[in-house]
């Protein structure tokens, strides 16, 4: 179905983006491309469509072959009846405004038949569960259902191909799911041949039939059944992690298969407890009190209570549009709540003045590349002192010190995602706020990226900083956060250590606490120091 | 359907023109407030849920501010009407070559009320446009422009979400300078926001695009027909430079077009053709295409009453319609031009029977009927 024969690619003189890459994609199946930031997952994705290089420009050598037809001769406006693609941000590609509009919109262009394409409507709002959804203004829609309506809008279209570049990473496991199952649907009623890029693997991987494992610079390439696959790869989600640790073969990729295999290592773990975590018991450095928000009609926040304390993360959890945001936005000062009081260190953060206010508290917004302005990053650096006051040097001090050398001369659209927020981060931190807030950092975050970050952060804990992230990552949760929030409809409805609150809710169990519930444990590192601190 | 409750949107477009065409056509004030409360009227009852449906009232506030700009305008500049002195601005000698331009003097009653009509009148206009966007958002009646002119309707309808991101990424850059304690206000605040935003409206456009070309825009017809469609495109564009001349023609009587009935009706006939032209060949379809049924015409033709009652109206008697304000007197009110008024009440009568809160109830079992 999907031929790459030695493909190519590159931007300009500089290094391959992608290398000699020969692989075959057959019809009907769910592949998941894997690689580490910066091996040409998105590239892969778009040279199948033709994105690249007709649209974006470039180098390209040897061929991609597609039903037949080689993207070298054929436009992606002639690969639409054949491809599918849905990009990283849904909402950049939306062409109307109301969902059906947009559900309609690629048929329209591809000629469709009227009473064809009226069926074809019903079906896609059906298979994504949009039904409900019809006649609303594409702006009023959460992040989950203007994903759904990115699918539906070339799924409608009958494409044999889909090709989707990160669809679950804005979701909360909820919507991820729901997204992956009508995805999994499609292949299995329609023989839909269906390509994924998706650094969260632990949602994926039970859902692929292959994987295409890329090497850094795409010059390597590993195809094959995800267990099989997956025993070598770099990146490995926390499943994997604990059946490698564990000696499980074949590698099981499903909590239901591990859970299985699982009973020597339960039986191991018999009469060890995980470590207690939970809040520090330091000062209170953060807090709302029955805070109200609202936004003309909506309320985003409902009464909602919180006290983050020195040296302890707390993970704040809840759907999409469930009012994370408005809460960490509240706490950095941006915006004056309807009723009740933010407080950082005593002050209302929003009556401060800015200078002061940076000292107090940072927040690391969800693209943290709009916090960055300049040239590149030492001007950024240099930036950062000047304004806060800093003798000169401090900044890069700070990032070096939390992430280690970023290349002084890019331009910061040119780093990674990793690279962008280690040096927002670093920004933040260089004035040495005592609340740092983080909304969804580990998007766009493969797992190597993700372990920095959190070394960053258990760094800035032990410092006794006081830190809250924004978080649809589980996974992230379990590995770092002492104690979890979780709202719903702006209201506070669980609050505990992170260990109670995430086990005790199973749509934000982390997959190594759905392995061995009952038991408690968290993450593979933690069984591991339990096991070798045991006789 | 719920849709074919409603007039088209093209219809209500169609009707709001006929409206502002009669407010250009007369400037008897009460004439004016006659027009403007049917506009409102109708808009409030008929206009749709979503966010464009609060459009009218931007609009309605537009035109209070711009009647008062052409008063004080008047106030302070305005030309030295004759009449009734109500008070006097001291009055600033400008040197010779300012002739025409006086600053202060005697402020006229009569002087005041023209200036109070002819505010009216743009008010008016701008008051039937947020109507119109009320009414039906641009996009919809964009939808239902022929396929000839596709490629130009999406040009316009990218530039019109265009203004609501710019806003919503403005608001995004300066939160997030909020955040790094920079100013988001004066000369520096501008420049460190203008450049991001740019950049964001530019990564944007081209991801938009991206997804359109990924989508089949711009899919085009074999190539055989390549120079009919030419062809077509030339009459779309000529006729419509043409009727739009006639159309100005007939709205300022005094600006010299030539028989400007005829150049009007001449360019519509020359777009006709082309559209007859380029029709068959479009490789387009069009989604759930919302009638014109007899509901539409009927409002497009209610729309257009007020302004033949005036032209009856005024053959019969110009100073009624043509209201002057000298001699200073009450306007005359000719019954015929508020009949005409009144006619354009008449899309109540027919969305009344889908009303607003009938039209929800109705949504699940019209739900059924498609399933």
């Amino acid at each position: 179905m999907i031929r790459f024969e030695r493909a190519s690619f590159r931007y300009d003189e500089s290094s391959w983006i992608l290398r000699d890459l020969s692989v075959v994609i057959d019809e009907g199946e769910l592949v998941v491309v894997v690689g580490p930031t910066g091996s040409g997952k998105t590239t892969l994705l778009k040279m199948i469509d033709g994105l690249v290089p007709h649209f974006s420009g470039g180098e390209m050598a040897g061929d991609v072959v597609v039903a037949g037809r080689s993207i070298r001769t054929t436009s992606p406006t002639d690969m639409a009846s054949l491809v599918g693609y849905v990009g990283q941000d849904p909402t950049a590609t939306f062409v109307t405004d109301r969902v059906e509009d947009e559900v309609a919109y690629a048929m329209e262009n591809l000629g469709v038949s009227p009473t064809a394409m009226r069926r074809r409507v019903e079906d896609a709002l059906d298979l994504m569960s949009l039904e409900d959804l019809r006649d609303r203004p594409l702006r009023t829609l959460s992040g989950g259902q203007r994903q759904r309506v990115a699918i539906a809008a070339v799924v409608a279209a009958a494409p044999k191909i889909l090709v989707l570049d990160e669809p679950t990473s804005a979701l909360d496991p909820g919507s991820a799911e729901e997204v992956l199952s009508s995805l999994t649907r499609l292949v299995h009623d329609v023989g839909l041949t269906v390509v994924v890029a998706e650094h969260r693997l632990e949602r994926v991987l039970p859902f692929a039939d292959r994987v295409v494992l890329l090497s850094v610079e795409g010059s390597s390439v590993t195809v094959g059944e995800p267990g099989e696959v997956m025993e070598s790869s770099p990146l490995a989600p926390p499943l994997i992690e604990l059946g490698r640790f564990a000696g499980w073969r074949p590698l099981p990729v499903t909590v239901r298969k591990a859970r299985r295999e699982s009973g020597a290592l339960s039986a191991a773990l018999e009469g060890l407890t995980p470590p207690p975590g939970g809040s520090s018991g330091g000062a209170v450095i953060g807090s709302a009190e029955k805070v109200d928000v609202t936004f003309g009609s909506i309320r985003a926040l409902d009464r909602a209570s919180l006290e983050l304390r020195a040296g302890s993360i707390t993970a704040v959890m809840g759907r999409n549009g469930s009012g994370k945001s408005t809460l960490l936005n509240g706490l950095a000062g941006v915006l004056r709540p309807t009723r009740g009081t933010f407080r950082v260190d005593g002050h209302d953060p929003e009556a401060l003045d800015a200078k002061d206010r940076i000292r107090l508290v940072g927040l690391v917004p969800q693209d943290p590349g709009s916090l960055l302005y300049a040239q590149h990053v030492g001007q950024e650096c240099e930036q950062a002192d000047k304004e806060h006051g800093l003798p000169a040097g401090a900044t890069s001090a700070a990032v070096r010190q939390i992430v280690g050398e970023l290349p002084v001369d890019q331009h910061p659209r040119d780093l990674s995602e990793g690279q962008r927020l280690s040096l927002a981060l670093g920004v933040v931190m260089a004035a040495k706020p005592r609340l740092l807030l983080l909304d969804e950092p580990t998007r766009g975050l493969d797992y190597l990226a993700k372990h920095e970050l959190c070394a960053a952060l258990a760094a800035l804990r032990s410092d006794g900083v006081a830190v809250a992230i924004a978080t649809h990552d589980v996974e992230l949760v379990a590995m770092i956060a002492d104690e979890a929030v979780v709202l719903a409809g702006g209201e506070v409805i669980a609050h505990g250590p992170a260990r109670e609150v995430v086990c005790h809710t199973p749509a934000f169990a982390p997959q190594v606490a759905k392995v061995l519930a009952p038991m408690t444990w968290l993450t593979v590192a933690e069984i591991a120091d339990a096991l070798s601190a045991a006789p | 359907m719920i849709r074919d409750h409603r007039p088209h949107g093209v219809a209500w477009w169609l009707w709001a023109t006929g409206l502002a065409a009669a407010a250009l056509r007369t400037t008897n004030p009460i004439l004016l407030l006659g027009l403007g409360a049917v506009v409102v009227v109708v808009t409030v009852v008929c206009r749709s849920d979503a966010p464009w449906g609060r459009s009218i009232g931007v609009y309605l506030k537009l035109g209070l501010v711009v009647i008062a700009l052409r008063v004080a305008l008047q106030l302070v500049f305005g030309q030295r009407l004759p009449g009734h002195v109500l008070f006097t601005i001291p009055s600033v000698p400008l040197p010779g070559w300012a002739e025409g331009v006086s600053i202060g003097g005697p402020v006229t009653l009569e002087g005041l009320l023209t200036a109070m009509v002819g505010g009216m009148r743009l008010a008016l206009v701008l008051v039937c446009f947020g109507a119109a966007n009320s009414l039906a958002s641009p996009r919809e009646v964009l939808r239902s422009l022929p396929g000839i002119l596709h490629e130009v309707a999406v040009a316009v309808t990218v530039a019109l979400c265009f203004a609501p991101e710019v806003l919503e990424s403005v608001r995004r850059v300066r939160e997030a300078r909020t955040l790094r304690g920079r100013p988001t206000k004066g000369l520096a605040g501008l420049r460190g926001i203008a450049i991001p935003v740019l950049e964001d409206a530019l990564e944007h456009a081209l991801q938009l695009a991206a997804s359109m070309g990924a989508r089949g825009f711009g899919r085009r017809p074999a190539r055989r027909s390549v120079a009919r469609s030419r062809l077509a495109m030339v009459a779309v564009v000529t006729g419509s430079l043409l009727a739009l001349g006639g159309v100005y023609g007939i709205l300022a009587p005094d600006s010299g077009v030539p028989m400007a009935g005829v150049v009007a009706a001449l360019g519509a006939v020359i777009v006709g053709l082309g559209v007859l032209l380029s029709g068959r060949r479009s490789v387009r379809t069009r989604y759930r295409p919302a009638p014109f049924g007899p509901r539409s015409v009927l409002c497009v033709v209610a729309g257009w009453i007020p302004l033949v009652a005036f032209v009856l109206a005024a053959a019969a008697d110009p100073a009624a319609i043509a209201w002057s304000a000298y001699p200073l007197a009450w306007p005359v009110v000719p019954v015929l031009a508020l009949v005409g008024i009144l006619a354009a009440l008449a899309p109540l009568a027919m969305t009344s029977v889908a009303g607003r809160p009938e039209e929800k109830a109705r949504r699940p079992a019209v739900r059924e009927v498609v399933a």
